[in-house]
């Protein structure tokens, strides 16, 4: 029987979450890497049993771990992630130059075939390529490099690279997304990028139409129509329906168009869902109601999804990577909350039930499907 | 014989427990130490020292014999009672965080 592993990465390590099909009865296994924060945890969609983990720390830096065997067992890979060249300055909060420096690895995307490949996002803004299982990482330094670099700037949790899109259908074509830089597609692999962002609209920043400097917080795409790009951007939900040519808001009768994640049903492109968070000062939800919103519409009309979410007394957040659905037939999707909670619908969002409720902040959850 | 303290979380990075026993060739120092544990735990690279130039990472110390060597240079040869083994060479996390 076909079941679902969920891979949490926590402030204080990483869990991992495994049901059968009903996925009403789940088992919990953790924390692996305890004490240390996981930004993320990916699985190959060529292998499922080839994970890969972020672990990080500020004593100690980056560690990545690899796992072979579903995340029974785990091996730390490499962690040296040089820029390529004289990495340069991009622009600090106060809008002075300010060194690139790494600090950690954001987001791991796996190749869509090779196991053994896997791209990073890191801190400060860069994309990072392993082909040898995470051994050794190079620098794709075309995108730091591109020449709005110098004038990037950090987002309140750091400058980050966040979100890697590996485009099914067309080889080479990929996206990434820079807080607070925007969004970019390369066309080759990598070897060249351009800003993707015309469309956005941003407050606090010099031109709110600039080229770049838009605190984009999480791109989706289905993966049966790529040229369909769904963004949660600092404020404001949009689309793309030319893989990011240009964007037009679709946040429509949401309460709030603030929030950090964006998701996909897996059967449904046009089904897509957000977690509105009140505001940038106010990190919870409205009215202390934690409401999941779906669009059946690919946008603009929203309806609330409540059923065994908390209604009253309810300020958690919910991070950029931790919502994610998997692909049964009945579409689950799950998400992990800055209090620790995981919840889950197997009903495509119209019931929920928390999995786990007492772990460290959840920073990302991804689902795998098994056969 | 070297003995060295790891921090805890480095302790199940390598996958130790208690002290770390090394043997370093030549003049025992801060950096011979280092490589000696490097070498023996590839995982804890970067995890003490930068992996280009060596710097120490900034949260991290290094006390030996009561006293606090993380500012002496890579090179200067570490106490006797360090490179004799009667004293430990410590390295520990910063008190901070949460």
């Amino acid at each position: 029987m076909s079941g679902v592993r969920l891979l949490v990465g926590t402030r204080k390590g990483a869990f991992v979450l495994s049901s059968d099909g009903k996925r009403e009865r789940w088992a919990v296994s953790g924390p692996h890497f305890a004490g240390w924060e996981v930004y993320h945890v990916k699985g190959s969609p060529a292998d499922p049993d080839r994970l890969y983990a972020s672990q990080s720390s500020g004593w100690s830096g980056q560690v990545i771990q690899r796992s072979d065997d579903g995340g029974v067992t785990w091996e730390p890979v490499g962690n040296k992630f040089a820029y390529d060249g004289v990495p340069g300055t991009h622009q600090w909060y106060d809008g002075t130059p300010h060194p690139w420096e790494f600090e950690r690895v954001w987001h791991l995307e796996p190749s869509l075939e090779d196991p053994d490949t896997v791209y990073a996002g890191v801190e400060d803004a860069g994309l990072f390529r392993s082909t040898d299982g995470g051994r050794q990482w190079q620098e794709l330094p075309a995108l730091r490099g591109h020449k709005s670099g110098p004038s990037w700037q950090p987002g309140a949790g750091g400058m980050c690279l966040h979100t890697i899109i590996l485009d099914p259908a067309r080889p080479g074509r990929m996206f990434a997304a820079i807080s607070a830089a925007g969004a970019f597609r390369s066309d080759d692999a990598g070897q060249t990028w351009r800003p993707i962002n015309q469309g956005l609209h941003s407050e606090g920043i010099p031109d709110p139409d600039a080229e770049v400097g838009h605190c984009v917080h999480r791109l989706a795409m289905h993966p049966s129509r790529p040229s369909v790009l769904y963004m949660q951007k600092h404020w404001d939900v949009m689309r793309s329906d030319d893989a990011g040519e240009s964007w037009h808001e679709v946040s429509g009768n949401l309460p709030t168009d603030f929030g950090f994640p964006i998701d996909v049903h897996a059967h449904e492109p046009d089904t897509i869902y957000v977690v509105p968070i009140t505001s940038d000062a106010e990190h919870f939800p409205p009215e202390g109601k934690l409401r999941v919103y779906r669009s059946r519409t690919g946008g603009g009309e929203w309806e609330a999804l409540t059923d065994g979410l908390p209604q009253e007394h309810c300020y958690v957040n919910v991070l950029r990577d931790a919502m994610t659905v998997d692909t049964l037939d009945s579409c689950g999707v799950y998400f992990g909350t800055t209090g620790g909670q995981v919840y889950a619908s197997a009903d495509a969002g119209d019931s929920w039930a928390p999995i786990v409720r007492d772990l460290p902040a959840v920073l990302s959850v991804e689902a795998q499907t098994l056969p | 014989m070297i003995r060295v303290v790891l921090p805890a979380h480095l302790r199940t990075l390598a996958r130790v427990d208690g002290e770390v026993k090394l043997d370093v060739a030549g003049q025992v120092t801060q950096r011979s130490v280092l490589d000696a544990l490097e070498a023996r735990y590839p995982a804890l690279a970067g995890t003490i020292r930068d992996h280009d130039g060596g710097a120490r990472r900034a949260f991290i110390r290094f006390f030996a014999c009561e006293q606090d060597l993380s500012h002496q240079t890579p090179d200067t040869p570490l106490p006797e009672a360090v490179a004799s083994g009667a004293e430990p060479y410590l390295i520990v996390g910063a008190m901070a965080g949460g």
